[in-house]
């Protein structure tokens, strides 16, 4: 069975070691995706497997066949950007920018999450609809590390974005 | 570091007294500092859209044919020799090309270390590199894999079985003290400073603090991992490299490749976070060794683990640091000594003391640094070397004098606030700490903290305040060179190998271009990131920005010469020479009258030229010399911590500064928040675990040394005085490295100040405080 990468059938890796994750960068030369840790620790690895937010590095492309998985090559475009994309430009949600193409994938996710009113760790009532707040943002993004320290400007452009699709 | 450099040093700061400031470099504050357009607004970063789309390229993600993986091996003790080396298991396995050892490694001199007197010497070790049977430090590099792919190269190196027979290691901190060194000369300061008798004066003194605080290592942890894709091409070498250093490591690889300067180019586009440890290590050279050895390219991404083992972090510090002072709390001694490690194969020196030489007035100081000799992987620069740690320190030792003394922290700093350089004597070319003190104060809310520690609560949460000053030297370095390319369309092209690991360089230096030439900051670019341009310096020390924007002074004034001498007679300018003309609304015009002018498309058109290209390198950084510079700052802390769990958070951090002109609101504010977010780490949770009886990191992943995630991070309050110092480009100093000094010692006063437990071992975890 073939994996659907941004809307194209690839074939899967004859040798099944092959991560999710190198088989994006290495084989198919979509390096926006980054790898930071491979063992799940920093989140730059991060992708959308049929919408979830899934760790590229601890996901072995076999596990994706039959699956459709979107990278920050798919979730937007020079033509057309994620407003993520263009609220991170604006909140200076980066600097060297290496965990940005991950932080953007696991917030488009995580907004979906709070929409479909999962609860985090920082919820306080499990019974009412979760609300977007800066501390569920926090909570749910701290699976993705950034050095920088762009972490206020990238909560920000994830608060502007889901103000946005509220209104 | 030597005498002889003290003494050298010494005598060129004593002329520089007597040389009248209008001679040197700053003498005249730069005329942009009146008149800026482009510099200081809130402009967005040049590479935004690629970053965010993923689309930036770095160094392990150049596509080449017949590119090769390699995968290291580390030794697994502290030192010994290696008694038994098989390699046949792994050069049968599937898809493996070369097995690479001492055995097969080509002969290479060791690198000449970092130094600061020889700018194209860049090596973080000395030792050999895969050179002999002998291991030095637990996780040196003692083989590499090159295969087909990276599963089979990784699978081949777990089949490399070898036997060591181990010697005894220096691996204790503690048994180290008494075999340790103390150094000439610190960097380019003295080591050992010594004004009156900072002892005696403590031991009479009526208030006094003598206290020993201790910082553990830290890693750099830049998200993107060191890698490099190497490739021979014909006798010459390209190295696609994760590097702060793209020029110093193109020239030290052609020296010890034997190589011309013009055969190897090093790019470096954009690079994954630094911090100081993006370097030049062991793995560039063994890739390119590799490289040769199995014609064709190799790509080596170390993995974290490997980043440990082989790139040295910052060294665990043991700091003393003492304050006498009078009944008025003017300081009588300020003493400040302790130990750091610093291999003798290692280049950093961790100067943790430099930062406490301008910070207060004393009547008397003692300082000095001391080095252990420990078998690790060499410590090296990462951010505010030094000041990060020994902030820590002295502005703990403050706040404990102020509480002692039952006097506000801000206050007893302000009365000790120096007007000149306390040590040297040396004018400031700016200071306005204690403005930013006072608007930092004011926007923080610092009149609500009670003296009295432990005196506001709510619930199980013990709240406190804090406060603490942070400081950072400027530095300019020298050999920044920049070709402008000025078109007849009204366009400039700036060329550099200059570095971006995230600071905006491209940004800002377009913007003071855009100033500079007197054109927008759509008509230009900047070109850098590759050794084949004009050479940038290293991008450390928080001096890129200046060195550079030097280069561009100096590289506009010979525009502006080069271009009046086209204009010739017939032109409305001529006549003027190039101090009576400024670059402004693309063209040449004259200061005296502004009508008398003429644009570049109607000079060149003249001349018949398409184009103008100048180079020039900046000059000399005499203001370092001649001038006291620094760049300051106030950091303010509010936290909790709970008195069930030990638990602290951090519910607002602010720091005020005063770094001169800010080029960049934007990118500026967070490079402040940065490094005060790398200062939380520091504060709280960052400690590289070492383990004393083995020699080993024990904790050599992300996910057991805690850098500050999303939940850790509250929201972080900038502000700056934005005063020019009139004696640098753009009135500009570093302001990279800044913002992570003070945050530690703000956080352990606040934590003071909750709970009324003094916490002088970093990072403050929550067993500490219970």
């Amino acid at each position: 069975m073939a994996i659907r990468i941004n809307g194209t059938e690839v074939a899967a890796p004859d040798d099944v070691r092959v991560s999710l994750l190198d088989l994006l960068r290495e084989r198919l030369h979509l390096t926006g995706t980054k790898v930071g840790c491979n063992q799940g620790a920093c989140g730059a690895c991060t992708v959308l497997v049929d919408g979830e937010r899934v760790l590229s590095c601890l996901t072995l492309a076999v596990q994706a066949e039959g699956r459709s998985v979107t990278t920050i090559e798919g979730l937007g475009s020079a033509d057309s950007p994620h407003p993520l994309q263009l609220a991170f430009i604006e909140h200076d949600g980066f600097q060297c920018g290496y965990c940005t193409p991950g932080q953007v994938c696991a917030a488009a996710a995580m907004l979906r999450e709070i929409e479909a009113g999962v609860p985090s760790y920082v919820t306080a009532d499990l019974t009412a609809p979760v609300l977007v707040t800066r501390e569920e943002v926090r909570e749910r993004m701290s699976g993705n590390l950034c050095r920088c320290g762009a972490h206020n400007g990238i909560v920000d452009a994830i608060l502007e974005v889901a103000a946005g699709r509220a209104a | 570091m030597s005498r002889i450099q003290n003494a050298v040093i010494e005598s060129v700061k004593t002329v520089l007294g007597w040389v009248p400031a209008q001679w040197l470099p700053g003498g005249t504050p730069d005329p942009l500092i009146e008149r800026r357009a482009a510099i200081g607004r809130q402009a967005s970063r040049q590479d935004g859209p690629a970053k965010v789309r993923g689309e930036a390229r770095f160094a392990a993600e150049v596509a080449m044919d017949r590119l090769t993986y390699a995968s290291l091996v580390h030794g697994t003790v502290t030192r010994g020799r290696i008694t038994r080396l098989e390699t046949a298991a792994a050069e049968a396995a599937p898809g493996v090309i070369l097995v690479l050892t001492h055995r097969n490694m080509p002969r290479l001199a060791p690198l000449a270390l970092i130094s600061f007197t020889d700018l194209s010497a860049v090596g973080n070790s000395s030792l050999p590199i895969l050179q002999d049977p002998v291991v030095r430090y637990n996780g040196q590099v003692v083989a590499l894999v090159v295969a087909e792919t990276q599963e089979q190269a990784d699978h081949a190196a777990q089949l490399i079985e070898i036997d060591y027979a181990a010697d005894a290691a220096r691996t204790r901190f503690e048994g180290a003290k008494d075999d340790a060194r103390t150094p000439a000369s610190i960097l380019i300061e003295k080591n050992h400073v010594s004004v009156g008798d900072a002892e005696r004066e403590l031991e009479r003194a009526p208030h006094r603090v003598d206290n020993v605080y201790r910082t553990p290592g830290h890693n750099h942890n830049a998200l993107e991992l060191h890698a490099v894709t190497v490739a021979w091409q014909g006798g010459s070498l390209v190295v696609h490299d994760a590097t702060q250093m793209i020029a110093p490591s193109a020239n030290v690889l052609a020296r010890l490749f034997g190589l011309k300067k013009e055969q190897v180019r090093v790019l470096s586009p954009f690079v994954g976070g630094g911090f100081g440890g993006k370097g030049l290590w062991d793995h560039q050279i063994v890739a390119i060794a590799a490289a040769r050895l199995v014609d064709r390219p190799v790509r080596l991404v170390l993995s974290r683990d490997s980043v440990y083992r082989i790139i040295g972090g910052r060294t665990p510090t043991e700091q003393r640091v003492a304050i006498g002072a009078d009944t008025e709390g003017r300081f009588t001694a300020l003493v400040h000594t302790g130990y750091s490690i610093m291999p003798t194969y290692g280049a950093c020196p961790e100067q943790y003391t430099l930062g406490t030489r301008a910070l207060y007035r004393a009547r008397s100081f003692e300082i000095v640094q001391r080095h252990l000799d420990l078998d690790i992987v060499p410590n090296t620069f990462m951010r505010a070397p030094g000041e990060a740690i020994g902030t820590f320190a002295v502005e703990c030792a403050v706040d404990e004098l102020a509480h002692a003394m039952s006097v506000d922290p801000i206050e007893l700093r302000r009365r000790n606030e120096p007007d000149r350089h306390p040590i040297s004597g040396t004018a400031f070319s700016q200071r306005a700490l204690m403005q930013a003190y006072a608007d930092g104060a004011g926007r923080f809310g610092w009149e609500r903290r009670l003296a009295q520690p432990g005196a506001r609560r709510d619930g199980e949460w013990l709240l406190g305040m804090g406060c603490a000053s942070g400081s950072f030297p400027y530095v300019r370095m020298p050999g920044a060179n920049v070709r402008i390319t000025l078109r007849r369309t009204g366009e400039a092209t700036l060329s550099c190998s200059a570095q971006d690991m995230g600071m905006g360089t491209a940004t800002v230096q377009i913007q003071h271009a855009a100033d500079r030439l007197g054109l927008p900051v759509e008509a230009i670019t900047f070109e850098m990131g590759d050794s084949s341009l004009p050479a940038g310096p290293l991008a450390g020390g928080s001096a890129q920005t200046v060195s550079i924007a030097g280069a561009i002074m100096a590289a506009a004034d010979k525009l502006t010469a080069e271009l009046l001498r086209l204009a010739g007679n017939a032109s409305p300018v001529a006549g003027l020479r190039a101090g009576e003309v400024r670059l402004v609304d693309g063209g040449i015009t004259s200061i005296a009258n502004p009508s008398q002018r003429e644009s570049y498309q109607s000079i060149l058109t003249r001349a018949a030229r398409n184009e103008v290209t100048v180079s020039a390198a900046g000059s000399p950084p005499l203001e370092m010399l001649k001038f006291a510079m620094h760049s300051s700052s106030a950091i303010f802390c509010a936290l909790r911590v709970s008195q069930v769990t030990g638990e602290i958070r951090v519910d607002r951090l602010l720091g005020s500064f005063d770094c001169g002109t800010i080029l960049n609101p934007k990118t500026a504010a967070s490079q402040f928040r940065g490094g005060m977010i790398m200062g939380l780490g520091l504060a709280l949770t960052e400690e590289t675990l070492f383990d004393e009886r083995s020699g080993r990191i024990m904790n050599a992943t992300l996910a057991d040394y805690h850098i500050p995630s999303h939940l850790d991070v509250p929201e972080i309050d900038v502000m700056w005085t934005g005063i020019p110092d009139p004696r640098s480009p753009l009135g500009a100093r570093g302001i990279g490295e800044i913002g992570i000094t003070g945050v530690a010692a703000a956080v352990a006063n606040a934590v003071f100040n909750a709970t009324g437990k003094r916490i002088r071992d970093l990072p403050i975890t929550l067993d500490k405080v219970l």
